[in-house]
């Protein structure tokens, strides 16, 4: 009975054969192969945060891992287990990446004692990102809480490459701490070279801080922006996004042309495990960026 | 479709000659409970005469030949400071013998997620592809049992044999190549007039004693409307949170993934297990947040999910009907009866 018995090697499928291309779905691939990955620098930016400088070994992995500002990836540390995690690194640089991770759990845990040269597998790109070619010819602004700057950074370098394109481009970034401010060595260069309008505020300052002190609504008070052609990118802790895009809204934004970044823990970033579900969106395959008219239909969202 | 009457004996023949060379599962009775209902489990089976295919329902369901409880994603090899990762797909031939109509439809339900949307999963897809499925039409309705309800009662794909008892013959839809050619080695006869009249007769009677009746009317919109409602509360405040229903549920597939190290540190493996959007931890993220503390909107959300969320994404519920669920639950919370309650909540 050969007909029944003979068996069907799935790696012989025709489309396996083809090289691995995350950004093509509905192919069979090998969907749990990983890129071997290289940690190029390790770079502490606060007591809890690290910034991770990775890159793919393979030269033509690395050429075709390419992404856009507001995706993720998989970042698997063999042995310890597997996280989604946000890019913070330009797109152009494609498989050279940059990952801001804080210290919260197993695999965080051993990432930030691993030391350069380590090597650690990645997934990915996943899920939605950042209209950036629809934003053209607009005002921006990038609003952030706390780690919330991590997937704001890739769109900044985006905006930043690409800066004839845009009009104002601002950045309002709120975090408890003064010594909580991630990527704070880059500031100066952003406002002075890129022209970024830059307002950083605080909750509990320390007794250097000169800056503004509370939440991050407190920026948007004294905020003249023209509703008409202004974008907004909002990224931060599940409270912060009501405030924020409620303010905006009354302000005049319409509410599709506000992006918000969601977070869940993913365990497979392809829309099989559910972990990331919300109501029945996936939010590894329809987001992790929505428009805020979305989330305000999705149920339990933020 | 092409349909075929086979003789019993030819069939059970044909099967016998090969299942020497291939692994074989099928429903068997494993025990009998205190009121002597019997309990059949699909299993491995050694001879075709352990199979019992007049059962009314199983205690699990037969996902497990397809998406496992725990399955190896990949392996790893530890060297010095490099490490190696092999991937490995499950390519053994094998048979499942005698699944109803609601386990065949939950596995065409699986093949939207896992074989037809993004990223087909070459995990599933090898195992669906090595798995000769063989039907077999129910007899009797088992209690409970809400097929009829969600149109899963009959299967008209998905398999490669679907047989329909009609006493000393089979009524055979032959749903493959590969089972059409495996027909050729023994005696088929076309369908006669009388065949199709006992065949039809035969269905007819099994829709007249399946008597259970949901309503699933407006289901989407009505989950949407009563997102609030006190029934979730009622009916969470039972919720144990143990994750049974998931676990015997045939379509039930979210998962987690984790890793494990051997004694030596030489060599790991990542898991994926099946998981239970029941358990507390299920929509927990880094830092410790959890979008999803309390049983009832767990509860709730496993019912959004199947009879609203699944329907905006793919077109059907997810749900089969089969009631496995209900009848596992340690504080009988009864699928019929929860809908039952959001209709008439939604009526008052």
């Amino acid at each position: 009975m050969k007909i029944l018995t003979h068996p069907y090697d799935i790696k012989q499928d025709e489309d396996m054969m083809q090289p691995l291309d995350f950004n093509r779905r509905s192919r069979l691939k090998h969907v749990d192969k990983t890129y071997k990955s290289l940690i190029t620098n390790i770079i502490r930016l606060t007591e809890m945060e690290k910034l991770f400088q990775i890159r793919i070994i393979d030269d033509a992995d690395r050429e075709r891992f390419s992404f856009l500002p507001g995706q993720f990836l998989m970042l698997e540390v063999p042995g310890y287990g597997e996280i989604p995690v946000s890019i913070s690194s330009s797109p152009s640089s494609k498989g050279y990446l940059e990952l801001c991770i804080r210290k919260a759990g197993i695999v965080t845990g051993a990432l930030h004692k691993a030391k350069r040269g380590a090597f650690v597998g990645i997934r990915g790109p996943f899920g939605t990102y950042f209209p950036m070619e629809q934003m053209k010819g607009h005002n921006i602004m990038l609003i952030a809480g706390g780690l919330g700057l991590a997937p704001l950074r890739s769109p900044v370098q985006y905006v930043i490459e690409n800066r004839v394109d845009y009009k104002d481009v601002s950045i309002l970034y709120g975090a408890k701490h003064p010594d909580q401010l991630l990527f704070n060595y880059q500031y100066e260069e952003w406002h002075r070279i890129d022209d970024i309008e830059l307002d950083i505020i605080v909750e509990k300052p320390d007794e250097n801080w000169k800056g503004p002190v509370g939440m991050i609504t407190k920026l948007l008070k004294n905020l003249n922006i023209s509703p008409d052609t202004t974008y907004a990118i909002v990224c931060g802790p599940p409270v912060m996004f009501k405030f924020v895009c409620g303010a905006l809204n009354q302000m005049g934004i319409p509410m599709q042309r506000m992006f918000i970044s969601l977070e869940r823990r993913m365990h497979c970033g392809m829309g099989k495990c559910c972990r990331c579900n919300i109501g029945s969106t996936y939010t590894c395959i329809d987001g992790p960026v929505f428009d805020f008219w979305t989330v305000m239909n999705l149920k339990e969202a933020i | 479709m092409i349909f075929k009457i086979v003789n019993k004996d030819d069939l059970r023949s044909l099967f016998e000659s090969f299942h020497e060379e291939i692994e074989f599962v099928g429903p068997k009775l494993v025990e009998t409970k205190a009121d002597g209902k019997p309990i059949y489990h699909y299993l491995p089976v050694d001879s075709l005469d352990e199979l019992v295919l007049d059962y009314d329902t199983t205690e699990y369901s037969a996902k497990t030949y397809f998406i496992p409880y725990r399955e190896t994603l990949s392996s790893y090899e530890f060297k010095e400071k490099d490490w190696e990762q092999e991937i490995k797909y499950r390519i053994q031939p094998r048979v499942i013998f005698g699944l109803h109509a609601c386990d065949i439809n939950a596995l065409l339900k699986l093949d939207v997620v896992f074989a037809k949307d993004f990223y087909p999963n070459p995990y599933y897809l090898s195992r669906r592809k090595n798995t000769f499925t063989i039907g077999i039409a129910c007899n009797t309705p088992c209690k409970d049992g809400f097929c009829k309800s969600l149109g899963m009662d009959t299967v008209s794909r998905g398999f490669d044999l679907f047989l329909t008892d009609l006493g000393d013959r089979y009524f055979v839809k032959i749903g493959s190549d590969r089972a059409f050619n495996a027909l050729q080695k023994i005696k088929t006869q076309d369908i006669s007039e009388i065949d199709k009249k006992d065949y039809l007769t035969t269905r007819l009677r099994f829709k007249e004693e399946n008597q259970t009746n949901v309503s699933i009317e407006n289901l989407p919109n009505l989950l949407d409307i009563e997102f609030e409602s006190e029934v979730w509360k009622k009916w969470g405040d039972k919720c144990l949170s143990c994750g049974s229903c998931a676990m015997v549920c045939p379509t039930c597939y979210c998962y987690g993934v984790s890793e494990r190290v051997s004694m030596d540190f030489e060599s790991g493996k990542k898991i994926k297990q099946l998981y239970s959007c029941n358990l507390l931890d299920f929509a927990m993220v880094a830092g410790g947040h959890n979008f999803r503390p309390n049983r009832e909107t767990r509860l709730k959300y496993r019912y959004y999910h199947q009879h609203r969320g699944f329907v905006e994404s793919f077109g059907q519920p997810l749900c089969v009907g089969c009631n496995r669920c209900g009848r596992v639950c340690l504080s009988g919370i009864n699928p019929p009866d929860v809908i039952n309650d959001l209709q008439t909540e939604y009526v008052k």
